[in-house]
C-alpha cells in the first residue's frame, strides 16, 4: 500500500492523455541496464502489521519509571496541552512558510517563539531554531569568525557533543578550536586569560556546565571582550527562567538545547536548538527568521525576513547552508513556555535545583559517594563512586531506576521536578545497598 | 527605456558601476540609476572596510534586495580610503539618489579599466534591455 | 490577530506542578536574574484558542493540494505519528545502556537496510537531521576520504547550475571551491564543460538526478565516470528521489555518497519547516568516514560501531529518532513493491499536469519530466505584466498552495509544480482548471492578479519594509 488514490482506471486515463501504454515509457532517459528488477525487501505490510512490528520493537526498549540521568536530555514535566496543540494536523503537515498570506499561523508562532527566546536569554534577536544544542554551538562559533580571527576557545566543561560538533564543522571551514582547561570542574579563568589574544574569534562557556556547575560567566565575558572576541554562552533553558541571563553576563550570542521545554527525551531527538544574539550580530545569525511587517492594507503581518543571507539566494557565499530548521519543535517550546508561564518555569527550575541539592546531600553521605566538585551546581552533580559504575547502575536498574551517567570515573546525576522525594529516597536507599556490597 | 539619469561627468562600467574622479588617483564609486532600477528596492549593503584593497573585476561589496543578492565589482585598482557607512542604515538612498549614494572612495589608484562614457553606457543598457536580462 | 503576549494577564496561569515535596533551597542571589522573563501569563483555554486560531491561518497538506516543487508534499500517514508516540520510543533516554534500547537500535538498523536497498548504498547513519545537514556530512566525508589518502590538493567540487542552493553553500562550508557546470539546451549537464573543468584538483561532484528542472540526466553514467576517472567522488542529493525509487538506484548510477530527505520522499511531516531527517548513505569505501552513529548487528544484538576515521558528530545523539520511526513505518507499508508504485505514480501525475498546462503555459523544458516540471512566465510577463509571483498569489484564493516560485534560478519567472503520487486525478483536474483560468485572467484582467490575493488572512505583506527595518521580536509596551 502506497497511499496512492489513483485507480487503474485513473491511470489509464492519464496514460491516454500522455499517449503511453505503460509508465515505463516515462523512464526513457534512464539507462536501461540500470532499471531495478525487484527490490530485495520484505513485502508490503498492512497498517495493522506495521503497528505490530513497530510495537514489538518499542517493547524491547526499557522505559524507566524513575530517571536520574541528564547530560543533555532531561526528564521534565510536559503539560498535556503541549502535545494536543502541536499535533494539530495543519501545523504538522505544512511546509516552511514561503507563502506568507497562507502561513500567518506558522509565521506568528515563530515570531512568538523568537520573542520568548529573547526574553529567556535577554538577547535582542533569535532565529526560528536550528537542529539542537550541539549544532547551535557549532553555528554560533561560525558566527564569531572575522577576517583576521579564525580560532575559538571552548570550555572543556562544555557538553562533549557540542565540542565534537564544533570540531566537525571546523573540519569543514578550517577554523581552529582549543579547549580551555578546568579547575575543580569549572573553566579556569587564569588559563583563559593566558590563551586569549587578538586572533581569538570567540569564547564558549556552558552555564550550568556539563558537570552541572555554575561558571564565572561574567568574568569569561569580560576577558573575551578585552581582546575583541565574541562571547558565546550556552544555557539550559529551564535554569534560564531564574538564573542571570546571558545578556546580563555580557554574551554576544546565547544558545542552548530546547529539549527541556516540552520535548520527550525520545532517544535523542527531535529536539530544538535555540540561538539568540545582539542586534549587532543579527545579520550573521543563520537560518530562518520571522519578522513583523504590515500587509497592503496596513494590517499586522509576519514574513520570513532577511532571506538574502540564506543559501537559496547566496548559494556558495552563504555562511550557513541551513534550510529546514525545527519549526514544530520550536512551537513545542513556545506552547510549553506559554503553558508554564514565568511562574511555572521558575517553579520547575527552583524545584529541580532544590531536589538536586536534596539528592546530593543524601547521596554524599553514603560512603564512597563524595561530591567531586566544590562549586555551586544547578540540577546536575558528579559524585565519586565506591565501585564500578556498571555494578551500581545494574543494581538501580533492578529497581527500575535509570541512574546517572558514568563520567570521569564517577557518576553524573541529574534531578528534576519529576523526581519526587519518595523517588529520591528510594534512589538513596538503593545506593546504600550497593555501597555495602562494594566492600 | 524609461527616463534614466546618467550624468555626463561620470564614467561607467558594463557591470553598472559609476566612477567619479576627484583627482587623478582618487575616485568615488557607486551603482547607476539603471542598476538600482533593475535591482528593485534594496534592503541591505555589505561594504568593505577602510584600508582594504580594491581590484578590477573583483567583488568589493554586495547588495541585497528582498529575494536577490548582487555583487559589485571593482573598476580600478587602489586602496579604500572611505566607506559610506550611512548606506548600511539607509540602503534606500541607493534607490532614491544613486549618484549621491557613493559606496566607497578609492585612493592611490594604480590602474583603471576601460570605462564607458555616459552615451556609451546608455547604449549598452538599451542593448541589455533588449536581450531581456 | 493578537499575539500570545497581548492575551497575557498578570496572575493567569495553568495549574501544572505540585508544590515541592522537599524543602526549597535558596539559590545564591549573585546567580539570579534581575527580572523574570516576560513569558505569557495565560490560562489553558486562552492558549488552546490562540493556537486554534493560528492553525486556521495555515495551509497544510491536509487542507488541500500542495504542489510545491522540490518539496515533495505528499500525504503524511497517521499511523507513522502514532508509532512515534509509543512510550517505548518516546520515553527512552539517549544515554541508556545499549542492552536496554535494543528495539531502538533495531529500528535504526532496519531503516538503514530498507534505505540502502532502495538507494544501492552499503551503509547509512542517521545523525544528520535535514537535507542540508546530510549534504554537509556527505561532503565532509569526501573531504576526509581525500585527506586520508594524502590528496590535500583536491579542492574543487563540480556543481551543475540546476542544483539546489544548499549544494554550493554546503561545499563552501566544507572548505571546497565551487565550480559551476552549466546545463546544456536540454537541461542536462553539459558534458564538454564538465570534462574541461575536471582534473587532479577535483574532489568530487554534487548532483541531483532528476535535477531541479525535473529531468533525468541520460548521461548519468558518463558523468559519474568522468568524475571517477579524475579521482573524484560523486555525491547524490537525494531530495528528488521520489520519482526513481524502486526504478533506478543512485548507487548503480555511480554515486558514492548520498543524503535522503525522509521528510520528502519518505512521508515524514514537514512541521512548518522541520524537524526532518537527512540520513547519509555511502558505498563501502566511504563507510569509515560516516558521521556518528552507525548501528551494526552482531548475531541477534545491535550496537553502535564508530570508526576512528568518522568525521564525528554533527549534532547531539543519533539524529531525529522519532522522525526515523515515522519513516520506517512508511517503508514497511511500502515494502518491496511500494517504492516503484510511488515513483511511477508521482511521475505519471507530474507528466499529466504538465501536458494539460502546456495547452497555455510555456513549459521550460518540454518533453518528459520526472516528478516535477517547470513553467516559465517570461512570455506572459512580457505580454501582460503578470509575473510568476502574481500568478502564485492568484492561486492562494482558490485554496491550493502555489508551486515553488523563482526556482530553479536558471529559468526566468519560474513556477515549479510537483503534484506527488498521493494526489488523485480529480484533484489535479480541479487545480489544472484553476491554473488555466488564471492564465486567461492574466490577459483579461492583469490588475486583478497583480493585487491578489483577496480572500487570505492577510493581503500581500511589505517584505521590503520587513528587511530594511527588521522587527524580529515583540516589543512590550512600557509598563
Amino acid at each position: 500500500m502506497s497511499y496512492i488514490p489513483n485507480t487503474d482506471k485513473d491511470r489509464k486515463e492519464i496514460m491516454e492523455v500522455l499517449k503511453i501504454k505503460s509508465p515505463v515509457e516515462l523512464y526513457v532517459d534512464v539507462p536501461q541496464s540500470l532499471m531495478v528488477e525487484q527490490l530485495n525487501l520484505p513485502k508490503a505490510k498492512s497498517e495493522l502489521e506495521v503497528k505490530r512490528s513497530l510495537s514489538k520493537m518499542a517493547a524491547k526498549n526499557k522505559v524507566y519509571s524513575s530517571i536520574f540521568r541528564g547530560a543533555g536530555a532531561y526528564n521534565h514535566y510536559i503539560p498535556s496541552i503541549v502535545k494536543s496543540v502541536t499535533s494539530k494536523e495543519t501545523f504538522v503537515t505544512a511546509y516552511t512558510p514561503y507563502q506568507a498570506e497562507i502561513s500567518q499561523g506558522v509565521l506568528q508562532s515563530i515570531f512568538e517563539y523568537q520573542t520568548m527566546i529573547c526574553e529567556l536569554t535577554g538577547m535582542d534577536a533569535s532565529n526560528a531554531s536550528v537542529y539542537d544544542g550541539p549544532s547551535a554551538a557549532a553555528e554560533a562559533m561560525n558566527m564569531t569568525r572575522e577576517r583576521r580571527r579564525n580560532k575559538v576557545l571552548v570550555s572543556a566543561a562544555a557538553h562533549p557533543m557540542a565540542i565534537e560538533a564544533i570540531e566537525t564543522y571546523f573540519f569543514g571551514n578550517g577554523m581552529e578550536m582549543e579547549l580551555i582547561p578546568l579547575k575543580d570542574g569549572i573553566t579556569d579563568m587564569d588559563a583563559l586569560k593566558e590563551m586569549l589574544n587578538k586572533e581569538i574569534a570567540g569564547v564558549y562557556i556552558q552555564h550550568p556546565n556539563y558537570y552541572g556547575l555554575l561558571e564565572d560567566a561574567e568574568l569569561a565575558g569580560k576577558l573575551a571582550h578585552e581582546v575583541g572576541a565574541k562571547y558565546v554562552m550556552s544555557i539550559n533553558p529551564i535554569s534560564g527562567a531564574i538564573l542571570k541571563t546571558p545578556r546580563e553576563y555580557g554574551a554576544d550570542i546565547a544558545i542552548g538545547d530546547g529539549q527541556p521545554l516540552g520535548m520527550p527525551i525520545s532517544f535523542g531527538g527531535p529536539y530544538v536548538g535555540f540561538m539568540a544574539c545582539t542586534n549587532a550580530m543579527l545579520r550573521k545569525l543563520p537560518g530562518r527568521i520571522a519578522g513583523e511587517t504590515v500587509d497592503a492594507e496596513g494590517n499586522r503581518a509576519f514574513v520570513l525576513t532577511l532571506q538574502a543571507r540564506e543559501q537559496h539566494i547566496r548559494r556558495e557565499k552563504a555562511s550557513s547552508n541551513i534550510c529546514s530548521n525545527h519549526a514544530l519543535m520550536a512551537m513545542v517550546a513556545s506552547v510549553y513556555m506559554s503553558a508554564m508561564g514565568p511562574g511555572g518555569m521558575a517553579e520547575a527550575a527552583q524545584q529541580s535545583y532544590s531536589k538536586a541539592h536534596y539528592a546530593a546531600e543524601q547521596i554524599a553521605q553514603i560512603p564512597g559517594f563524595k561530591l567531586r566538585h566544590q562549586g555551586h551546581f544547578f540540577n546536575e552533580f558528579l559524585t565519586d563512586i565506591p565501585c564500578s559504575a556498571e555494578k551500581i547502575l545494574a543494581h538501580l536498574d533492578k529497581k527500575d531506576i535509570l541512574g546517572g551517567l558514568p563520567v570521569d570515573d564517577g557518576i553524573l546525576w541529574a534531578v528534576t521536578e519529576m523526581n519526587s522525594k519518595e523517588e529520591i529516597d528510594a534512589l538513596v536507599e538503593a545506593l546504600k545497598e550497593v555501597a555495602q556490597q562494594c566492600n | 527605456m524609461k527616463n534614466m539619469n546618467h550624468p555626463e561627468h561620470l564614467f561607467y562600467t558594463k557591470s553598472h558601476e559609476w566612477i567619479l574622479f576627484t583627482d587623478d588617483t582618487t575616485a568615488k564609486i557607486g551603482i547607476t540609476d539603471f542598476a538600482q532600477d533593475e535591482l528593485g528596492d534594496l534592503v541591505f549593503i555589505n561594504l568593505p572596510e577602510e584600508g582594504d584593497e580594491v581590484e578590477i573585476d573583483q567583488v568589493f561589496a554586495d547588495l541585497e534586495s528582498v529575494k536577490a543578492v548582487s555583487d559589485i565589482y571593482g573598476p580600478v585598482n587602489g586602496k579604500i580610503s572611505a566607506v559610506n557607512e550611512i548606506l548600511m542604515d539607509e540602503p534606500e538612498l541607493i534607490n532614491s539618489d544613486p549618484y549621491g549614494a557613493w559606496f566607497i572612495e578609492v585612493s592611490d589608484i594604480t590602474e583603471k579599466m576601460n570605462f564607458l562614457s555616459a552615451a556609451e553606457y546608455i547604449q549598452f543598457c538599451e542593448e541589455e534591455k533588449e536581450l531581456g536580462h | 490577530m493578537q499575539l500570545i503576549f497581548e492575551r497575557s494577564r498578570e496572575g493567569r496561569r495553568c495549574a501544572l506542578l505540585p508544590t515541592s515535596d522537599v524543602d526549597i533551597k535558596e539559590i545564591p542571589a549573585e546567580f539570579l536574574r534581575a527580572q523574570a522573563p516576560k513569558l505569557p501569563m495565560v490560562s489553558e483555554i486562552d492558549l488552546s484558542r490562540h493556537y486554534t486560531e493560528l492553525e486556521k491561518q495555515v495551509h497544510g497538506v491536509n487542507d488541500g493540494f500542495y504542489p510545491l516543487g522540490s518539496c515533495t508534499m505528499k500525504y503524511n500517514p497517521q499511523v507513522n505519528n502514532e508509532m512515534a508516540g509509543l512510550p517505548g520510543f518516546a520515553n527512552i533516554h539517549p544515554l541508556q545502556d545499549e542492552a536496554s534500547v535494543q528495539g531502538a537500535l533495531e529500528l535504526l538498523h532496519t531503516t538503514k537496510e530498507y534505505l540502502c536497498e532502495i538507494t544501492g548504498m552499503d551503509e547509512m547513519t542517521f545523525q544528520t537531521s535535514a537535507g542540508a545537514h546530510g549534504e554537509f556530512g556527505g561532503v565532509l566525508m569526501i573531504k576526509a576520504y581525500h585527506e586520508s589518502r594524502g590528496d590535500h590538493h583536491r579542492k574543487k567540487i563540480m556543481i551543475p547550475d540546476a542544483a539546489h542552493g544548499t549544494n554550493p553553500a554546503t561545499a563552501t562550508m566544507a572548505g571546497f571551491t565551487v565550480v559551476t557546470i552549466p546545463s546544456d539546451e536540454n537541461g542536462h549537464v553539459d558534458l564538454e564543460k564538465l570534462r574541461a573543468e575536471v582534473g587532479p584538483d577535483t574532489a568530487g561532484l554534487m548532483l541531483t538526478n532528476p535535477n531541479t528542472l525535473g529531468l533525468f540526466d541520460p548521461n548519468i553514467l558518463e558523468i559519474t565516470k568522468i568524475i571517477h576517472d579524475a579521482g573524484g567522488l560523486c555525491y547524490y542529493d537525494g531530495a528528488n528521489i521520489n520519482p526513481i525509487m524502486g526504478v533506478v538506484r543512485p548507487g548503480d548510477m555511480g554515486f558514492d555518497v548520498i543524503h535522503l530527505n525522509l521528510h520528502k520522499s519518505f512521508s515524514t511531516p514537514h512541521g512548518g519547516g522541520g524537524p526532518g531527517s537527512g540520513p547519509v548513505g555511502c558505498k563501502n569505501i566511504l563507510a569509515p568516514f560516516l558521521p556518528k552513529y552507525n548501528v551494526v548487528k552482531e548475531g541477534d544484538k545491535y550496537r553502535f560501531d564508530n570508526s576512528e576515521q568518522s568525521i564525528g558528530m554533527m549534532k547531539g545523539f543519533y539524529g531525529n529518532f522519532l522522525v526515523n520511526v515515522r519513516a520506517l513505518s512508511y517503508l514497511m507499508t511500502l515494502g518491496a513493491e511500494g517504492p516503484k508504485q510511488v515513483a511511477e505514480n508521482a511521475t505519471l501525475n507530474a507528466n499529466y499536469m504538465m501536458e494539460k498546462l502546456a495547452h497555455k503555459f510555456d513549459v521550460a523544458y518540454p518533453g518528459i519530466c520526472m516528478h516535477e516540471f517547470v513553467v516559465t512566465m517570461n512570455r506572459v510577463k512580457r505580454e501582460t505584466g503578470v509575473n510568476a509571483l502574481d500568478m502564485a498569489k492568484g492561486m492562494l484564493d482558490y485554496g491550493i498552495h502555489p508551486p515553488t516560485m523563482y526556482f530553479p534560478i536558471l529559468v526566468g519567472e519560474a513556477l515549479m509544480f510537483e503534484p506527488t503520487e498521493t494526489e488523485s486525478k480529480e484533484t489535479m483536474d480541479e487545480a489544472i482548471e484553476i491554473y488555466l483560468e488564471l492564465y486567461d485572467k492574466a490577459y483579461s484582467d492583469p490588475e486583478y492578479l497583480k493585487n491578489a490575493p483577496y480572500n487570505t488572512p492577510i493581503k500581500r505583506p511589505d517584505e521590503v519594509g520587513a528587511a530594511r527595518n527588521p522587527k524580529v521580536r515583540y516589543i512590550f509596551p512600557e509598563n
